[in-house]
């Protein structure tokens, strides 16, 4: 149970995070057109899932180790590469930080702008689709995380349980609240997990392609630390840069009206 | 039924490739290069797929920072 402790937390870390999103956007729908039909939705997204999981899950079981591990190894770390991309430029101000507040006003003004239409049986089609697709999208995402570890680690059942704690737990949270779930840091932990997905992605694909790492397994212990240090280090740098460019900014301008008025 | 298709792959494009499709390329070639130096030339390279995503986000900081402040 310990070996599968980390496996279980970044699991969970990487699911908690897609499900707060898909949240956000169930309640729009639910508190603002119809419970019925977000709830329809839904179902019909879980479907569509269980479906992928269903036919990707034995087929990447099939595949041999090795190649298992670079396939997978060079995904994860494109994908963990470019959360970790994105929660730096969030970090460093060059992009907004990702607002579950504002998302859900955004999708509350939108769904409160739409008409309601009844279509192949469902009371409100609007309701339905947006409820349909967030659930959808996020939980591709989680469905991505849990067979990539899971097969990875030949442990998806310590996989499984990480991603259903993360969304038992947002569930609860969201009915508690009834709210979207914006006090959590989410950039930060998007952070977190973009460091996670490197790592493995690094470790599984260079294992994939034929390297042996120095202290097998335990390397793992080297190269988590190192990605968090290194992407800290390039927000470091990017901060740094704004301020430098930032003060340089009204210098440049002063000197530019010297050079016209002199 | 080409729009259909147009969506489903710009989607599974965004899904994985994201962004950045530097990023990915570069990965990839990392990965080849790894295998090749592996396989060919004897090299145990565990070194060269961590160095590459390294420089791969930070020339992508650098091309999505670019003229901004």
């Amino acid at each position: 149970m310990t070996a599968a402790l980390p496996l279980v937390l970044t699991v969970f870390v990487a699911c908690a995070v897609e499900a707060i999103e898909a949240l956000t956007i169930v309640l729009a729908a639910g508190l603002t057109r119809q419970w019925r039909s977000t709830f329809q939705g839904m179902a019909a997204a879980l479907v569509v899932l269980a479906a992928i999981v269903g036919v990707l899950g034995p087929t990447i079981t099939l595949l041999p180790l090795t190649a298992l591990r670079l396939v997978v190894g060079a995904l994860l770390a494109i994908f963990g590469l470019q959360w970790l991309r994105k929660a730096i430029l969030r970090a460093t101000g060059y992009k907004a930080l990702h607002d579950e507040a504002s998302a859900y006003l955004r999708e509350v003004a939108a769904a409160k702008a739409a008409p309601e239409v009844a279509k192949r049986g469902v009371s409100d089609w609007y309701a339905f689709t947006l409820a349909f697709k967030g659930v959808l999208l996020e939980g591709l995402e989680v469905v991505f995380i849990v067979i990539t570890f899971g097969d990875n680690q030949r442990n998806l059942g310590a996989a499984v349980v990480g991603a259903a704690i993360a969304v038992v737990v947002v569930t609860v949270a969201g009915i508690a609240v009834r709210a979207p779930l914006a006090k959590v840091p989410e950039n930060a932990l998007k952070f977190v997990v973009g460091i996670m997905l490197t790592s493995f992605g690094t470790f599984w694909g260079a294992e994939g392609a034929g390297v042996k790492w120095p202290g097998s397994d335990a390397a793992l212990l080297v190269i988590v630390p190192v990605v968090a240090l290194v992407s800290l280090g390039y927000a470091a740098w990017l901060r740094r840069a704004r301020r430098v460019n930032a003060a340089a900014g009204p210098q440049a301008q002063v000197s530019q009206t010297e050079g016209v008025t002199s | 039924m080409l729009r259909a298709l147009k969506s489903f792959g710009a989607f599974w494009y965004d899904f994985v490739i994201g962004d950045d499709w530097h990023v990915a390329a570069i990965v990839v070639a990392a990965l080849a290069l790894t295998a090749l130096l592996v396989h060919v030339a004897g090299v145990n390279a565990w070194w060269l797929v961590p160095l590459a995503a390294f420089a791969a986000l930070a020339w992508s900081l650098r091309r999505a920072t670019a003229g901004k402040s």
